[in-house]
Order: C-alpha cells, then structure tokens, then sequence
C-alpha cells in the first residue's frame, strides 16, 4: 500500500491539515489515501515491534486471518439452521441447548461460547442486536458486517426494528410481533428463520442454499426456492 | 446507544468485503493474539474502546476504535513505553523491557483449538439460588456511573419480566474495572418495547442482565 517512510506521511498529513481548511473534492480523496497510509504504517509498526518484543507470533497473525477470512463464516450457521429445518429432534435439541447442539456440528469457540436459538414463527420475527457494541456469535456467522456494527441499526433496531427492516427490503404483515434480542452479556443469539413453503423432500444440503447471513440476524429471511433457482 | 435518535438509515450493502483495508485484518489479528496473552480481559478492551471520546467513536471506523483500544492497553499495561514506537519506526530500536504475560505466546498450531475452545463465562454457582425465577416481575435499577457496565441506559428504571436463568457468569462490571471475576446470575429479561418508548414496532425486547442490575417489583 506504501512505499513511503512513516515520517513522510506525517508531515504531509500535517501539511494538509494546516493549510488547506477548504479541501475540494480531489483533495479530500488525497487526503483519505494519505491518512489511511498513515493508519497502515502506524498498524504495521505496532505489529514489528510487539513481534519484536516477542508478544506476538506473526504466524499465529496468519493463521487467525487465515480463519476468520476462509474458514468460519455465515455457512457454518446455514448447516445449523438446515439442520433444524430438516430434523425435528435437532430443532428441540437447539431450542433446549443450543451451545450443545451447535457444538454438535463442530462449531464452537470464541464469541459462541454461549449459544441461544431463537426461532421465527408466523407470529413472531426475531431480530438480534448489540445495542453496546458489536457482539455478534463468530463461529456460526464469522465476522459481523459493517451495519450491523454502525450507530444507525444500534440506535434504532431497538425501538422501530420494522423500519429498519424495511431498509433491507423487509416487510412483514402488520400482525406479526417482532422481538429483539439485544446481546448484553456473553450470551450470542442465533436466529432459525422460518422454513421457506415449496421445499418438501429437500435435503440438508439443499435447503442451507436457502439460508442466508441476514436470515439468521433477523434482518433477512430465508431464500425461496425460485430466488435461488435465478441466481 | 439504544434508541437514541438521528443517525439516519442503516446502509447494508450486500457486496461488502470482510475487510475494507489489509490493514484491518491486521488490527483484528494482533488484537487477538495480545488477548491471549491474559494482559487484559475481554471487558477491559471493551472498556478501552468505549473509553474512546464520542466524536471519535462515532466517525473514525470500527477498526480504528478496536486499534486505538489496543494502542490505549498497550500503553497502560506499559506494553509498550512512551515513544518506544516512534524510536522503533525511526529508528528500528526496541527497548529491552518486557512486561511478563500471564499466558504463553500464542503460536500458529494453537490458534485453531484456541478458538474452538474460546473463553465460556459460565461458573459454578457459589453463595446461594439464584433470587430470580422466570415469570418474576424486575426493575433495572438506575445507574450513573462512567465505569463499564452492560446495562443499557434504555431499560434502566423499567419494569420487566424474567424469562430464563442462563447460569452463573462472569460478571462484565466487575472484570472491566479490573476486580476479578465476581461471577453473578444472568438472567434473560423481557421489556414491553410499548413501555420503553412509548411507541414502537418492536413488541418486546430482551436484555441479558446480571443479578446486580436487577431489583425484585412487588406484585400489585
């Protein structure tokens, strides 16, 4: 990303900060890259001299990237929520102990130490959230998106969720009960969205092509079969 | 900052990528990998992020808070000296001191069961029942405090109703202001979305809340 010393770019992160208070639109782009620079050069001297004082280990970097970027992720939760769907003693086992069941397909860990289901009925949408921060359960649906970590869905999903679902292209009927989950503690929730009509006879396999990250935030539904037959 | 107004619409955008910059991943991953080292707590670095002045927080980006935390307990747990880190990037000198680490270096092969493993909260329960039972009527109390808590301003002094005992957990006030573990029972409360806020497209909404937050309502 640069090529540059790191004291080069602050001196002319300075520069544009002190004398140019009415930046153009060009300007302003230049000035993004320079100031992202800096960032990049600020992280990577942090990690070369924590490496270098031996507090950290640049492999066990790689392969914590390596795992979050290609190994755990919103798939891994699609396998529970097909599972559910798709054998009834998995769906009680879940709604009983989801830690337990969840565990059960090999997804465990880090920020899904303590696992809730919650399950959308015709009469009740369940939306997750974490009004304080960005807790968010890793080891079924992997890192969290950005909105979902942004002041505008933190602040609002609480009091007026039917609005912000609209602005995922959600509408609900008027009757249906939404329930938000605000995530407070170290308990994560999960959300088994409603099975999709015109998947009788479909396996496992079939019916996770159906279930989407959104799904089982709660800011989503599932997938109809003709959705995913035109993508 | 749960339900309080005016940060426009939620902006999802379906072809987001997981990082917005390389160095992104990198915050992510030494965070981490200093986690492991048991310096700090999980609560102690939520703390440092939420510690980040308003105005930044809300408009440096999710990665820049999570780096200027781990920069801030760098700093405090004397990780990391004052102008060590400008001598190292000018001059690639590393001072000799170490602060000595309650767990060992977290290395390639121990990330995958590290992970797995993760940090359950859950402990045995010490010092009596819980007092709460599911169906019970609770108060959140009110708090005003600058030190960390989980209890979120828009449920303090409501009503609500217990709905299930999750166990006896860590308690997040506690481990954040650095006094141990003090594990307490967490209950799931349930709020009449009607009553926190007048009006609302929510039917109800669910906290998990700590036995400290809560206070028992005489039934009427």
């Amino acid at each position: 990303m640069s090529h540059n010393k790191p004291g080069d770019h602050r001196s002319h992160h300075s520069h544009d900060d002190e004398h140019s208070p009415a930046s153009t639109h060009d300007h302003n782009h230049d000035h993004d890259h320079s100031h992202l620079d800096v960032i990049a050069v600020r992280v990577r001297s942090l990690q070369s001299l924590l490496v270098a004082k031996g507090y950290i280990d640049p492999d066990a970097l790689n392969a914590l990237i390596d795992t979050y970027e290609n190994q755990i992720g919103p798939r891994n939760g699609a396998r529970v929520v097909a599972k559910a769907w798709h054998d009834p003693d998995f769906f009680i086992w879940l709604n009983a102990d989801a830690t337990a069941a969840i565990a059960s397909l090999g997804f465990t860990g880090r920020q899904g130490e303590h696992m809730v289901a919650v399950a959308n009925t015709p009469d009740t949408h369940n939306i997750v959230v974490c009004t304080l921060c960005s807790c968010y359960p890793w080891p079924v649906l992997g890192l969290p998106p950005s909105w979902y970590k942004s002041a505008p869905y933190r602040s609002r999903v609480v009091q007026d969720p039917a609005s912000v679902l609209t602005e995922f292209g959600v509408t609900l009927p008027a009757e249906t009960h939404i329930t938000v989950w605000d995530s407070t503690a170290e308990v994560r929730y999960l959300v088994i969205p409603m099975r999709p009509a015109g998947t009788e006879g479909w396996s496992e396999e079939q019916l996770a092509t159906l279930v989407t990250r959104d799904s089982m935030i709660g800011t989503g539904q599932a997938l109809s079969p003709s959705q995913v037959a035109l993508a | 900052m749960g339900g309080v107004a005016g940060f426009g619409p939620v902006s999802p955008d379906p072809d987001e990528p997981l990082f917005h910059e390389p160095w992104e991943r990198d915050v992510l991953a030494i965070t981490l990998a200093m986690g492991a080292r048991g310096l700090w707590t999980l609560d102690e670095s939520r703390f440092a992020r939420e510690s980040i002045p308003a105005n930044d927080y809300l408009t440096i980006g999710y990665y820049r808070i999570w780096l200027q935390a781990l920069e801030d307990l760098l700093s405090a747990k004397a990780v990391i000296t004052k102008g060590e880190l400008e001598r190292f990037a000018d001059e690639g000198t590393v001072s000799a001191d170490r602060v000595r680490c309650p767990k060992p270096l977290l290395q390639a092969e121990s990330v995958a069961p590290a992970l797995a493993a993760g940090a359950p909260v859950d402990r045995e329960p010490e010092g009596g029942a819980a007092k709460f039972q599911p169906g019970q009527r609770v108060r959140a109390r009110h708090k005003e405090s600058t030190a960390h808590t989980r209890l979120p301003a828009y449920v303090q002094s409501h009503c609500g109703e217990i709905v299930a005992v999750h166990g006896y957990h860590v308690f997040a006030d506690a481990q954040a202001a650095g006094e141990g573990e003090s594990p307490q029972w967490l209950y799931n409360v349930r709020f009449c979305a009607e009553k926190l806020w007048g009006e609302s497209s929510a039917r109800s909404v669910h906290i998990d809340c700590w036995e400290p937050y809560l206070e028992a309502v005489s039934d009427e």
